[in-house]
């Protein structure tokens, strides 16, 4: 059937007969023809998809009209992506229009003018530069949705790829007069505004791209005076530092060693001071910094805390005197414990649980003390680490021994 | 004779290697010690490292507990700095174990020579390690390569010559 009909096409066939012959093959649903534009723009193609292409839209019951002529052609109209990307710079500009007395609503698309070389298609000739595409009601909205995404998406990467685009956008506007002109025009200087906009911010991203290059080096700088207090003179490094602070950028040590220093977060240790001391004695004077968020949080109801100013609250108990601590462990788990709350002890007493039992696992020891698996893992690895426990590690589980090594 | 295992032996985490490193230390000293007797109750001169793996040293179906591979090369090495150990070959799957060092064979060797008063006589190496009269001596069985490293101690010692002849080696004491 492809074959024929190209056949006569290229025999510039009056299309009345050519519709007969393709009506007939139209209830086929695997037949489906893609019609890429304008009439004398269309070119053949069988329907199998090739290797980057889609199948963006698929609709039924489309009427093509060459210009004002009916062409009363029903097709199954197949957007197909990739090879839209050559037709789609071949449309200028496409609009809706309403429906009128007698008149289906249409989908008006504005195109270039044909290329030479074209491959052939239905019709060889046309006088109108434009097409109007007629659907069912409801399909025409998503169509005219699918089109407009299209070609939003595509007119940025279609220039190398696509045929050559004629003398500027100029040469299709052969027949632009009325309301529709006017409006074309105010979308072209909308298009051309979104474009200078998102080239301005390109320098933009550049130049942001450089700056954080900036922020490391100084960071990393910053970083190595902190390391060799000694090689680099006093005045150097406040000068250095000056500088760092000058460009923005708060020096790293300082900040470590008075904390962030804002009033809230002063504010918010203090409170907390309050808040969990009755808890941490519940629970034996230590909890995990996540148990603390949930209580805090669950507590405040409103003006919930986030978990950088839990952390930088926490960090400040020491400077403030405050009878709290916040303590890292060396597999990174942090805690708020109570400064009375002697490792030690805790240490000792995990020592006799674990000669008691033989050996323990965490969850074990856990279960035994009341505590969280986390945390009692932290203990027995802490006693491991003083030496008091050694580990044995199997299949089934990790045990602690007392050491007799 | 069967063996005596020592008391770290039915310990379960004797079979981990410890992350503390005291305790560590400790572990490899007692795994050192315990491959090295085991070696001169069985009279294992070389050991593969796969063939160890299962072999009861490092494998204790009592407890359910062996020594993973990694564990048993840094064992291996361990025992390679104190002078114990020599690998046979670059990728490390065999080795000898030198449960005494050569110049200690070499003592024990020079020490039946001359007790017996064999001195300045010449034994092949055959003699030595399976001859007969060597049959009660600690040194019989001695596989060649140690023997001739003992002998070759002595020879620095000035105590031995090893003797090159047409179907193997021989020495003579001094």
């Amino acid at each position: 059937m492809e074959e024929s009909v190209s056949k006569y096409a290229s025999r510039g066939v009056d299309i009345k007969s050519l519709k007969a012959k393709v009506n007939s093959s139209s209830s086929v649903i695997y037949f489906c023809f893609i019609i890429l534009l304008k009439i004398d723009r269309f070119v053949w193609t069988n329907g199998l998809l090739e290797m980057n292409e889609t199948v963006v839209i698929q609709q039924r019951g489309v009427r093509v009209y060459d210009g004002e002529d009916s062409v009363f052609i029903r097709r199954y109209l197949v957007w197909i992506q990739q090879k839209f990307l050559k037709c789609l710079s071949q449309i200028i500009f496409f609009e809706e229009q309403t429906a009128g007395i007698g008149k289906s609503a249409k989908i008006v698309i504005h195109l270039h003018q044909a290329l030479e070389n074209k491959e052939p298609g239905p019709y060889q000739h046309s006088k109108y530069s434009y097409i109007e595409l007629s659907f069912n009601e409801h399909v025409q909205i998503e169509f005219y949705r699918r089109l407009t995404e299209e070609m939003t998406q595509k007119r940025w990467e279609n220039t190398p790829v696509s045929q050559p685009i004629p003398t500027g956008p100029k040469a299709g506007r052969t027949c632009a007069v009325g309301i529709v002109g006017i409006e074309r025009k105010l979308e072209e200087k909308r298009k051309e505004t979104d474009k200078n906009i998102s080239e301005a911010f390109e320098d933009l991203s550049k130049l942001m791209e450089k700056a954080k290059e900036m922020v490391e080096l100084s960071k990393s700088i910053a970083n190595k005076i902190k390391d060799k207090q000694g090689d680099i003179t006093e005045d150097e490094t406040i000068r250095f530092k000056s500088y760092l602070l000058s460009m923005g950028i708060a020096n790293p040590v300082t900040r470590e060693t008075h904390g962030s220093g804002t009033q809230y977060h002063i504010q918010l240790a203090k409170q907390l001071g309050d808040m969990l001391q009755a808890p941490l004695e519940e629970r034996g004077g230590m909890m995990a910094l996540t148990e603390v968020y949930c209580l805090v949080n669950r507590a405040r109801g409103m003006e919930l805390l986030s978990p950088e100013d839990l952390v930088n609250a926490c960090k400040m108990f020491g400077s403030l005197k405050l009878p709290l601590r916040l303590r890292v462990f060396d597999s990174g788990v942090m805690v708020v414990q109570l400064q009375s709350h002697s490792e030690e002890e805790m240490i000792a007493s995990a020592l006799d649980n674990v000669s008691d039992k033989g050996s323990l696992t965490a969850e074990e020891f856990a279960k035994l003390l009341g505590l969280s698996v986390l945390l009692a893992k932290e203990r027995l690895l802490l006693a491991e680490k003083m030496g008091h426990l050694c580990r044995d590690d199997s299949v089934e589980s990790l045990r602690f021994y007392p050491n007799l090594f | 004779m069967s063996f005596e295992w020592p008391w770290q032996y039915n310990f379960p985490p004797f079979f981990t290697l410890q992350p503390n490193a005291d305790t560590r230390q400790k572990q490899l000293a007692a795994w050192c010690s315990l491959v090295l007797s085991y070696c001169r109750h069985q009279k294992l001169f070389t050991l593969d490292v796969l063939e160890a793996q299962e072999s009861p040293v490092f494998n204790n179906k009592k407890i359910e507990r062996k020594l993973s591979v990694e564990a048993i090369q840094v064992v291996f090495e361990e025992l390679r700095k104190k002078g114990n150990l020599e690998w046979l070959d670059k990728n490390k799957s065999r080795c000898l174990i030198m449960w005494r060092r050569p110049e200690e064979w070499g003592k024990i060797i020079y020490q039946w020579v001359s007790k017996n008063g064999m001195v300045n006589s010449v034994f092949t190496l055959y003699e030595l390690s399976n001859g007969d009269e060597t049959e009660k001596e600690e040194f019989h069985g001695l596989e060649d390569w140690m023997l001739l490293r003992s002998l070759q101690a002595l020879q620095t010692d000035g105590k031995a010559e090893i003797i090159t002849m047409d179907d193997g080696k021989g020495v003579k004491f001094f």
